[in-house]
Order: C-alpha cells, then sequence, then structure tokens
C-alpha cells in the first residue's frame, strides 16, 4: 500500500489507517465534544421543565380528607420540584454517558473501537481525558481510603461522633475485600460460586473457635505468659484462618470440577448451605444458633485497646479512647483488602492467573495447551477462599461474635452482586460497586429528609423502600452497562501499547 | 493394507515414524467412527489425512490428543527415535503410560489424559471451528500456551508471585518465543490486540501459532485451511512448510482443499466410513481407484459424487 502518497496523506482515512503514531490527537476538533455538552445541557433543562409542567397539575396539588370529612387541597410544589431536579439530572447523566452521540440509541458507541485512530475519530478528547483518569483513579482511590477515618473525624468532628462514619468505612472495606476475593473465582476463572459466603463463615469460625479455646489460651500460657493468647490471637489465627478456609475451598473444589454452569451455580449454593447448617446443628462445636461470643478483641500486635496501664492509649500517650481500636481495624482491614487486591494483580500476571483466564475463555483450548484444568480450577477456590477466610476472621474480631444467622445465603448474593454489578475480572470496578451497593444501602437508611413537610410528609417511611430502591438501581445499571461498570478488560502484558480488551470479547465462563 | 501394489521398498514413515497409530477403533454406543485404523506418520513429515465428511478423522485428531479415549488400539508417539517393536510391546504390557527408550521416549497417548498429551508428549493441536482466548490479547494467547515451562517452579512460585528477576528473564524468554511466531505468522502488528478482533484467516493463523508456542513435537490441524481464501491458503501452505523445514515438528493435517493437501504434504491417509482405504503419498493417493471413486471424484461427478458420500456417511464427526 502506498501509505507515503501525499494524494493518500489527504485522506483522513488513510492516514488513520497507515500511520497512528504521527496522528497527534489535538489535530482532532474539539467542537464536537463541546456540542454533545451542550446538547446534553439543553435537553436535559428542556426534559425538567417539561417534567415540571406536566406534574405540577398532577402531584402538585393534593386532595386529603381532612378530620371532619371534606377535602383540604395540599399545595406540593416542592415536590415537583424535586422531580422535576430528578430528571433533569438524570437526563444529564445519560446523555454525557449512555446517550452520547447523535442519538438515544447509539449502542455502537459502546463497543469500542478497534484502533487508536478509530478511538480518536469516535469521540475526540474522552480517551486522552479517559486515559489520564483511568491512571489517577487508582492512587487517589487509595489515598481517600488511606484518609478516609481523618477525614470522617474532621468532618463530623471528634473521635466519638465519627464512630458511625468508620463504622461504615469498615463494613464497605470488607465487601470490597470478599469481592476481590470472589472475583478471582467468578472474574477471573469464570467459575460461578454462589456459596463464598461459606469460606466466610469458615474464617471466622475458625478464628471464634481458636480464640475462645480454653486449651489452648491455658497452654500459651504456661509456655508464654498470661494474656498472650487473648492479645496475639487474632494475628496468629488469621493465617490459619486463611489456610482453613482454603482447604475448605479445595474440598468444594473437587467434587464440582465436572459441573459447568448452572450444576456448578447449584451446588456451589448448596455447599454454601451445608456450612451453615452444620455451624446450626453441630451445638457441641460451635454453640449452634447462639452463636459464640466474647472473641478477644483485637490488639495492636500484642497490646491491647485498654484505658489501663499498658494500653495502647497509655503506651502512645495518648488519652483513652475506644474509637482508637475502630481507627486500627479500619487500618487493619484496608491492609488486608489491599494486599487482596495487590496478590490478584500479581496473579493475573502469572501463569496461573493466565490460566485462569484461559479457562474461562475457552477450557478445552487450554487443555488442548496442556493446562491442568483440574489443578488451576481449584488454585482458584483456594485462593478465592483464603481471601473469604481471612475477611472471616476480620468480621470476627470486629464484631466479636459469630453465629450462622451471619452467614446466610443472602451474602452470597451480596456479594456476587458486587462482583457482577463491578464487572467481572475489574479490581477498580468490583471496588467501586461494593461501594455504591453497601454504602449505598447504608446512605438509603438516611432518607429522613424525604419527610420534610414538602416533601412526602411525617407518614412517609422510607426505610421501607430501601430496598425497592436498591433493586431499581441494580436493575438500571445491568440495563445501561449489561458487562458491569467497568466493562473493559485490562491486558496483562503487551508489546507496544496497553490497549483495553472490549467486554463484548471477553466471555463470561461457562463452569 | 496399502493400496498401492507396486509401494517403493523404503517409505520414510515406516522407517522412522513419529505416530504409530495401531488397530484404532472409536465406538460411541452403537456406531462405530473409526474402525480399525491403523497408520503412521514420519518424523518431520507433513501427513494429510483426508476423506469425506463423516469419515472419522476429527475422530482419530481426537483420540491422538486425548480429548476422546478410544474403544480400542494403541497409539504410540516416539520421541527422540522410534520405539523398536519389543520396547513398545513392553510398555504396553506394563499398563505404563510412557517409557524412556533407548532412543527417547515412547508414549501411549491413548493412556494420557488430554492435558498431558499436550505437556508430556507434546502434542498440540488446533480446532476446526477456532477456539482462541478471545477476550486476551494476541500476545497472552501465546503466553497462555508456555503456560507449562512458564509454571515448571510451580504454579504459585514465589519467584513469580514477587516478581523476582530469575522469573522476569523466564517471562522475557517466553514473549520472545511469543514474538517469533507472531513475526512467522505476520501477525505482530495485532500483538495488542484482542485476539477476537482478528480477521478469520488472522485467527487461523494465531491459533496454529499458539500451538506452535507449545514447542510440539507433533502439530495437529484441524482444518486450517477451512474459510481461508486462496491467497491466505498459499500463505498457509508456507507457513506449514517453513515449519517443517526449520522447527523439529512434523505435522498431521486434516484438511479438503485438495490444493493443501497434494502442496505440502508427504503422506496421505484417506478413511472413508471409519476405515482406511488408501495411504501413500500425494501421487499414488491421487491415482487410486478407490479414492477417486470415494472422494475426489472424477472431473464432472466430483461434486455429485462428494455430496453423495456426505450424505451416505454416518455423521461420526463430534466436537470436543
Amino acid at each position: 500500500m502506498a501509505s507515503a502518497d501525499p494524494v493518500d496523506a489527504t485522506n483522513p482515512d488513510a492516514v488513520k489507517r497507515t500511520d497512528l503514531a504521527q496522528v497527534p490527537p489535538a489535530r482532532r476538533p474539539a467542537r464536537r465534544e463541546k456540542s454533545v455538552v451542550e446538547r446534553a445541557v439543553s435537553e436535559a433543562l428542556a426534559s425538567g421543565l417539561l417534567t415540571f409542567f406536566v406534574l405540577l397539575p398532577l402531584v402538585g396539588f393534593h386532595a386529603t380528607e381532612s378530620g371532619t370529612g371534606s377535602l383540604v387541597l395540599d399545595y406540593r410544589f416542592g415536590l415537583v420540584a424535586v422531580f422535576a431536579l430528578m430528571v433533569t439530572a438524570g437526563r444529564l447523566v445519560l446523555n454525557l454517558t449512555v446517550w452520547r452521540g447523535d442519538g438515544p440509541r447509539r449502542s455502537a458507541a459502546r463497543v469500542p473501537p478497534k484502533s487508536v485512530a478509530e478511538a480518536e475519530a469516535v469521540a475526540s478528547p474522552w480517551p486522552r481525558l479517559g486515559a489520564v483518569a483511568s491512571a489517577l483513579v487508582k492512587p487517589v482511590f487509595f489515598g481517600l481510603a488511606i484518609a478516609y477515618p481523618l477525614i470522617a473525624v474532621t468532618l463530623v468532628g471528634g473521635l466519638g461522633p465519627s464512630r458511625y462514619w468508620i463504622d461504615i468505612g469498615i463494613y464497605i472495606l470488607t465487601y470490597v475485600m470478599l469481592g476481590w476475593g470472589l472475583n478471582i473465582v467468578v472474574g477471573l476463572a469464570g467459575l460461578l460460586d454462589l456459596g463464598y459466603v461459606a469460606f466466610y463463615a469458615v474464617g471466622a469460625y475458625t478464628f471464634a473457635l481458636l480464640s475462645t479455646s480454653v486449651p489452648i489460651n491455658d497452654f500459651l500460657a504456661g509456655h508464654l505468659g498470661e494474656g498472650f493468647w487473648t492479645a496475639w490471637s487474632f494475628w496468629v489465627c488469621l493465617p490459619v484462618s486463611g489456610i482453613l478456609a482454603a482447604f475448605w475451598g479445595v474440598i468444594l473444589g473437587f467434587p464440582v470440577l465436572r459441573l459447568r454452569g448452572d450444576y456448578l451455580a447449584i451446588v456451589t449454593l448448596a455447599f454454601g448451605e451445608i456450612i451453615r447448617l452444620v455451624l446450626i446443628n453441630w451445638v457441641s462445636l460451635t454453640n449452634g444458633g447462639a452463636g459464640i461470643a466474647s472473641i478477644p478483641a483485637i490488639s495492636f500486635f500484642g497490646i491491647p485497646f485498654s484505658s489501663g496501664e499498658g494500653g495502647f492509649a497509655h503506651m502512645f500517650g495518648l488519652p483513652f479512647d475506644s474509637m482508637h481500636r475502630m481507627i486500627f481495624l479500619y487500618f487493619v482491614i484496608l491492609g488486608l483488602a489491599a494486599l487482596t487486591a495487590l496478590v490478584t494483580v500479581r496473579l493475573r500476571k502469572m501463569p496461573v492467573g493466565r490460566a485462569w483466564e484461559a479457562l474461562r475463555e475457552d477450557e478445552i483450548a487450554c487443555r488442548s495447551l496442556g493446562i491442568n484444568t483440574t489443578l488451576t480450577k481449584l488454585t482458584a477456590f483456594a485462593i478465592g477462599a483464603m481471601f473469604g477466610g481471612f475477611a472471616g476472621a476480620f468480621f470476627a474480631v470486629r464484631i466479636r461474635f459469630v453465629s450462622p444467622e451471619s452467614f446466610t445465603f443472602m451474602e452470597s448474593a451480596v456479594i456476587l452482586a458486587i462482583v457482577v454489578l463491578g464487572g467481572m475480572g475489574s479490581q477498580m470496578g468490583v471496588a467501586a460497586a461494593a461501594i455504591l451497593l453497601i454504602g449505598g444501602m447504608e446512605m438509603l437508611r438516611n432518607l429522613s429528609f424525604l419527610k420534610n413537610e414538602w416533601l412526602f410528609g411525617p407518614n412517609f417511611d422510607p426505610t421501607l423502600y430501601r430496598m425497592l430502591i436498591f433493586g431499581f438501581a441494580m436493575v438500571a445499571v445491568m440495563v445501561w452497562r449489561p458487562r458491569g461498570l467497568v466493562a473493559n478488560r485490562m491486558p496483562t502484558i503487551f508489546l507496544k501499547q496497553r490497549k483495553s480488551v472490549s467486554g463484548s470479547l471477553v466471555k463470561e465462563g461457562h463452569g | 493394507m496399502c493400496a498401492a501394489p507396486s509401494a517403493p521398498p523404503a517409505r520414510s514413515w515406516d522407517a522412522d515414524p513419529i505416530l504409530v497409530v495401531d488397530h484404532l477403533s472409536m465406538r460411541f454406543g452403537g456406531l462405530i467412527a473409526v474402525n480399525d485404523v491403523s497408520f503412521r506418520a514420519g518424523r518431520g513429515d507433513v501427513t494429510a489425512v483426508i476423506g469425506p465428511n463423516g469419515a472419522g478423522k476429527t475422530t482419530v485428531f481426537n483420540c491422538i490428543t486425548g480429548f476422546y479415549k478410544p474403544t480400542a488400539g494403541r497409539l504410540a508417539l516416539n520421541h527422540g527415535g522410534p520405539a523398536t517393536a519389543v520396547e513398545l510391546d513392553a510398555v504396553t504390557a506394563a499398563g505404563e503410560s510412557w517409557t524412556r527408550t533407548g532412543k527417547g521416549a515412547v508414549y501411549l497417548l491413548e493412556r494420557l489424559p488430554d492435558h498431558r498429551v499436550a505437556s508430556w508428549a507434546k502434542v498440540a493441536r488446533t480446532f476446526q471451528n477456532i477456539r482462541l482466548f478471545s477476550g486476551m490479547t494476541v500476545l497472552e494467547n501465546l503466553l497462555v500456551a508456555q503456560h507449562m515451562s512458564l509454571s515448571e517452579t510451580g504454579l504459585l512460585s514465589p519467584a513469580a508471585l514477587l516478581g523476582l528477576p530469575s522469573w522476569q528473564r523466564k517471562q522475557k524468554g517466553a514473549v520472545d518465543r511469543a514474538v517469533y511466531w507472531l513475526e512467522k505468522t505476520h501477525l505482530i502488528q495485532r500483538a495488542d490486540d484482542p485476539a477476537g478482533d482478528l480477521s478469520y484467516g488472522d485467527q487461523r493463523r494465531l491459533e496454529i501459532a499458539r500451538a506452535m508456542c507449545t514447542g510440539p513435537v507433533l502439530l495437529c490441524l484441524d482444518e486450517p485451511a477451512a474459510g481461508l481464501n486462496p491467497r491466505e491458503s498459499a500463505a498457509l501452505n508456507e507457513l506449514l512448510l517453513s515449519i517443517r523445514a526449520e522447527h523439529a515438528t512434523s505435522v498431521l493435517l486434516i484438511e479438503h482443499d485438495m490444493s493443501v493437501v497434494m502442496e505440502i504434504s508427504d503422506h496421505v491417509v484417506v478413511l472413508e466410513y471409519g476405515g482406511k482405504i488408501a495411504d501413500g503419498t500425494p501421487d499414488e493417493v491421487r491415482h487410486d481407484p478407490r479414492v477417486i471413486a470415494s472422494y475426489l471424484g472424477v472431473e464432472d461427478e466430483e461434486e455429485a459424487v462428494a455430496e453423495a458420500a456426505a450424505t451416505k456417511a454416518l455423521s461420526a464427526e463430534a466436537n470436543p
């Protein structure tokens, strides 16, 4: 092809095809993007206005029966305004994301173009912006996670009142970690696991049983001093919990190796239920439904968070505050989650991680390349379960009480929802989904402002609608982003240029 | 049972076979897909298996690559040099799946699980309906193929987990090998693109590159030219010939495209209704009356005969 031909070079298509590197993205006109935003704003305003006028007679006037039997007219213009604003904001968001471009149906725009040149042709400055943003997302995200307790304490004003926010942070991070753990099994290896909570339970009960075990306590008290086990049990039991959970992951893995798809899902679901039922019914070991209480609290690597002599506050010369322990718990789960992420990132770049993804893509091709699919699947189950076990041990040390109630199928479903919503295989997506799902569900508890006089009135109970709103949100996300929040897959290695792989090419795996 | 009566005295595949197929039979319930087929594939040769649709070619392939366990028969793969009859009988009688021989090693493929056929016996294959890891990039596809050599030190080797220099070197070697095959298959420009984005012809070549990245001694290609245009077909011939010339890899292929078969193969085996009807050089086979009658056809009737054979044949070919 005579690519250097000047006649060809004037043709933008030819340039695009033949020499990507020499076309600076800045040369592409920026007008298009501007018009997109402009149109988005004007359309959003128009829809908002339309909503306002349409709803004004429908919602704005409300007739209620007064005590005497006559009808009284209420005015609810505030509510109409809220609806109009919601429509405006929704339209704006949609116009800028899903409906960007010529018309509302632009599914083609979501299929990432095949080459860089095409990508730049489709939406000029956006990929650049996206590249910069995506490079910044992880450090910013991690930085925010580290600074979160400080921010919470500063904004709320004081350690004590920040308890609620720190608690939410811990809660979300636990699910981020569980999501990342399950992501290995479901997102990378493509094995649909509906019983992940079983490993969470194994981890929690391992720690609970070992740390409250009187023989171990007595034995260690005799050798390493009184109080050793109380102080150190979490740090000793954490790896044990992980290893035991991994062991159970292998136990689950063996019988289900031959199963695929729906059958695999059902058996894993059954496995989760079996573990829970065993925990309920093996009363002599697990204390049954009553659960295990008085689990030792976490220590700062041996230093207890107690008010007296030798406690954390005393050692560091701080005034005692029970929040120290909470903040430490926050950093422990942050560390555990970071470890999960880090290990997963490394594993993806190793033969085993590539084999997982290859397994998700095509199991038969894997076998034809000499990959032992049995071993590969078991590793995925074991490593995923191990992180579930870590999270379980953390759960037990945070709540200091475990019972089978905490390990129902609902938990598995939520964790799986996080993985699917986040985009299978994507770490950032899973983290975002955990924040959205867990944080969002938590925030939906705080809807008391809807009880305002000019909105729904004091008789409205927003908590009743929590799950409804949540369900709608899930459906909406799955309709607009069927492959999850982060649909693209980042390759684990590249020769010249890292290009993300469109979600439409990535398979979900079926067993 | 060679069809050509005036067979030349010394046949390369009889003297030094890489693969010896002895009395291979495969039944699916009452259906006999392959019935007592014996042939040899010579070391360094391109051996073609041809025949009408439903003749059992893919079944033979699936048996060789371990995806099916044959009902009866022996599939002996020789590493290094041919195993003697004594050695072969000894390992068969001992119930082992492989043994070292005087010249190398011999593997009884019917006794190995499919992934061991690839990792131990070093038999690589491609598929009739392309099976790439479409959501992974071209380069990643070729690195997955080198899974066995990369994970020698264990699936979870700490060196790899920590990214130590020894691991980096190893991975560099794997990337170099991938790049070699990408250049060979003219896919180097597409290295960072998802495999699912490649054109059909490119995907076919990538599948061959992926199979070659496993470092096979025997490469089994299931209809590599299916769906290719004449130019791509010619490029494929060139690639296969260069594999034969430059690498210690023997090729076994199933193909319907006679231009490919006649041009590049040293040895042709013809199957019909699960049985072997001819076995010889391309020239011998081309002039074999039975092959002409059942498969190649005569001049005008070529299509009609092939059609008739296809409809008559019991559909024994199943994709794994």
